[in-house]
């Protein structure tokens, strides 16, 4: 089902960018659609544009995650949209022709403004394809069951046609298919969440794709005496124990121990073999057993199969303690992967996670159809009670590495005000500095998407693909409505997949497709369709920004020649299919990064570069070419020196992210100010020299 | 490259310029309310405020509306401020622009 709808979308996409793709002709037609698209599609597709997979898959997976402060981008995403229609769309439109270092440029004719402009394009547009890459890749896995890096290949090649195809014409109208996609179904799922309402029954709907069941976690009674539990299970014995310290206080969060046990197992009618684990079953063969992959064991004259899994311990509340079930991933030394302790091979996975543990009394197990103003203040009540996914990493002694998958009670309210992703409130025992970290982060996050999104390659050459200024502000009037309105459905769609059992506790961003299929396969697929169409979408945008940047910009003032408008698309042609190739490694190198998060690095880097240089020559007369050169050029380097010195960088370099040089993740805060103010010193120090140079003047 | 306009149409383009300012330092106030509130006042942020919803999601429900607000204000603002005669003029300017696309 998902493979015909995801065929007939390609179909369709492919259809729409050939047809278009033959009305363009010469530089203009390529690269700016000959700047007649009429505003309304125009708005449209910005909305089809900007709205990538950070927005529909990221942010969803965020808020399901993290509650409240997934939303904080939706929030900001939306917000940098008042810079670009009230200081920017016009004056952009008014100036230039080609790309924004043509407005930049306008008054001082300097190539060194086009060099630097046209290279911070290309850094932001590699910047935010690796979200876009990321995202692709963990959609098609699940999808069309093929590897991350043949999905990420399978999108960039079909980017790849859409750009060389008709350029900018038919990126347009792919964007405008999407962004009217996008909107319809994000309205769907809503409504279909807020009629379903809210219940403690995880899984409402019978689900039927094997491997991604929801599961209630069993629960045991423990004996604990705070050395080795002793637990009422099969056979059982400990083998490993794992805490969770907190850094502040050097106290054991929490505390996980490795069981060793006995499970039955049954026949099936064609003579293999069932267990269920995790409450699903798994089938296996006499096989499995010679290949030593499974163990099993004689108790009493029967058969048993011993697995290995770890458990939570936690209070049962009445001052006693019991054991609960987690889900696990253990790659040993030779790269042998284990789910839930069998071997991954033998068709093992995770199960799905969330669901409502507990809702206000008034409504006991489920509250019936709910009005979208309802639903949140019932999920923010104090008395619901909501099953959030957490996760502990770490190796063993026998160099095996660990991933535990646990769930953690949390009240309503806190799952719906800011705190999770970054504490605000120092917690019991916490000192006050790691919560200014937090905070700084947290302002720097707000203040770049703020001051980003109008900085951005692949919206501002929209405002050339139209034919005036009234129209470059009218479209970005439709897309701050069509966007405006998607954002707030991202909070439905987050609230609604965790509340509906719908979270693969390995990939957040998965939360949305999963969400639709609780409500059937149907919706699943279409969903899973236009998050792909998302994809293709931004990326063609961002890599139009990218081969426009390099034919139009680099090129003619490196090599210092007036080229043919033939030989321009050309190159625009070449460096869409570098760009895209790019993309598909680096796609590939970052699979496993959250892709709100990566694409808040973009934003750092397009408001640092682009957005100081953008504002003062629009609006500060003293500016000077030089200064603009400096900006641009100290905002490309900050930023993104910042990120790769930052904690989470320096996590995956493989190294302790408490020891980063710089204790922000968020550069934003940073590196914004520094490029504004190498802008107006080297500015002002300019016209210093000139006036000492004229003093008659 | 650069066209001769009208001294009416330069002061008409900063009429424009200045209510973009104006009304982007507004919503940007009303946007560091939110940050401020959040990082100074967090358990302010989960108490009821508007009809049983808390006040985080009341405020960022609000920032969003607000946006889509201020939008089709601006384009009001700006549509009563062209005079008739003006019209003419950058309908002119929407020639000369299209041209320069092709």
């Amino acid at each position: 089902m998902a493979i015909v709808v995801f065929i007939i979308f390609v179909i369709l996409i492919l259809a729409i960018s050939f047809r278009s793709g033959k009305r363009s002709k010469g530089a203009g037609g390529y690269f700016v659609a000959n700047s007649s698209i009429n505003w309304g599609v125009n708005g449209i597709a910005f909305a089809g544009s900007y709205l990538s997979v950070a927005s529909f898959l990221g942010i969803c997976g965020l808020i399901a995650f993290f509650g409240y402060d997934g939303f904080l981008y939706s929030i900001g995403f939306l917000a940098g949209w008042i810079i670009a229609l009230f200081v920017i769309a016009e004056p952009m439109k008014r100036r230039g022709t080609f790309t924004f270092s043509d407005a930049l440029n306008e008054s001082f004719k300097r190539p060194g403004i086009q060099l630097a402009a046209g290279l911070s394009i290309l850094v932001v547009s590699l910047f935010y394809i690796v979200p876009q890459m990321v995202g692709a890749g963990v959609l098609m896995e699940p999808l069309l069951g093929i590897p991350h890096a043949w999905g990420v290949i399978i999108v960039g090649a079909v980017v790849i046609l859409i750009v060389t195809s008709g350029g900018m014409t038919s990126t347009t109208y792919v964007q405008f298919f999407n962004g009217g996609l996008l909107l319809t179904f994000a309205a769907v799922l809503t409504v279909a969440v807020l009629a379903r309402g809210l219940q403690t029954d995880a899984h409402p709907v019978p689900v039927n794709i094997s491997g991604l069941e929801n599961y209630d976690y069993q629960q045991v009674a423990v004996e604990w005496d705070g050395e080795t539990p002793r637990v009422d299970l099969l056979g059982v014995s400990v083998q490993d124990r794992y805490a969770v310290i907190n850094p502040n206080t050097g106290q054991e969060d929490r505390v996980f121990f490795l069981l060793s046990r006995l499970v039955d197992f049954g026949a099936t009618d064609d003579g293999d073999y069932i267990v269920r684990i995790k409450g699903h079953p798994v089938q296996f063969q006499d096989s499995d057993f010679q290949a030593g992959m499974l163990n099993f064991e004689s108790l009493d004259g029967r058969d048993y199969l011993r697995i290995q899994d770890w458990w939570q311990l936690l209070p049962d509340g009445d001052g006693g303690y019991l054991l609960e079930e987690t889900q696990s991933r253990v790659i040993s030394a030779s790269r042998n992967t284990v789910v839930n302790g069998i071997p991954e091979e033998i068709f093992s996975h995770m199960r799905l996670v969330g669901g409502i543990a507990q809702l206000p009394q008034e409504f006991g197990q489920s509250t019936g159809s709910l009005g979208p103003w309802k639903i949140l203040s019932v999920l923010s009540d104090e008395e619901t009670v909501l099953n959030r996914p957490g996760s502990a990493s770490f190796q063993t002694e026998s160099g095996e590495q660990v991933t535990i998958h646990y769930q953690q009670a949390i009240e309503g309210s806190i799952f719906m005000r800011p705190g999770l992703m970054f504490p605000l409130e120092p917690r019991p025992g916490e000192s006050q500095t790691a919560t200014l970290l937090n905070r700084l982060n947290f302002i720097s996050l707000l203040a770049t998407l703020f001051l980003g999104t109008a900085a951005l390659p692949h919206i501002l050459i929209r405002y050339y693909t139209v034919p005036d200024v009234d129209a470059a502000r009218k479209s970005t009037i439709v897309a701050i409505a069509g966007i405006g309105l998607f954002y707030v459905l991202t909070m439905y769609l987050g609230v609604g997949a965790i509340a509906n059992g719908a979270l693969n506790p390995e990939s957040n961003n998965m939360s949305a497709p999963l969400l639709a299929r609780s409500f059937g396969e149907v919706l699943f697929a279409i969903i899973s369709g236009i998050a792909f169409t998302t994809v293709l979408a931004t990326m063609s945008g961002l890599i139009m920004a990218a081969s426009g940047a390099v034919a139009h910009d680099l090129m003619t003032n490196i090599i210092k020649r007036d080229f043919s408008e033939k030989t321009k698309v050309l190159t625009g042609r070449i460096v869409s299919v570098v760009v895209g190739v790019l993309g598909i490694i680096l796609g590939i190198m970052f699979k496993e990064m959250n892709v709100s998060f990566l694409v808040g690095w973009a934003f750092a880097v397009a408001a640092s570069a682009n957005l100081p240089s953008l504002l003062v020559v629009l609006f500060w007369k003293k500016a000077t070419a030089n200064g603009i050169i400096a900006s641009i050029l100290t905002g490309i380097v900050s930023s993104v020196g910042l990120i790769l010195l930052s904690p989470d960088m320096w996590a995956r370099y493989g190294l302790n992210p408490a020891n980063a040089p710089m204790p922000l993740n968020q550069p934003g805060i940073i590196s914004i100010p520094l490029s504004f103010l190498v802008l107006v010193a080297v500015s002002l120090l300019g016209q210093k020299k000139r006036a000492e140079a004229q003093p008659a003047s | 490259m650069s066209r001769q306009l009208p001294a009416d149409y330069e002061t008409y383009e900063l009429r424009k310029i200045k209510i973009g300012i104006r009304m982007t330092i507004l919503y940007a106030l009303v946007y560091a309310g939110f940050i401020f509130l959040a990082v100074s006042q967090p358990d302010w942020m989960g108490l009821p405020f508007l009809f049983g919803q808390n006040l985080a999601i009341t405020y960022g429900l609000g920032l969003i509306l607000i946006a889509i607000f201020f939008a089709l204000v601006y384009n009001y603002l700006l549509s009563r401020l062209v005079p008739k005669d003006l019209e003419q003029k950058t309908a002119h300017n929407k020639n000369t622009s299209k041209e320069k696309g092709n």
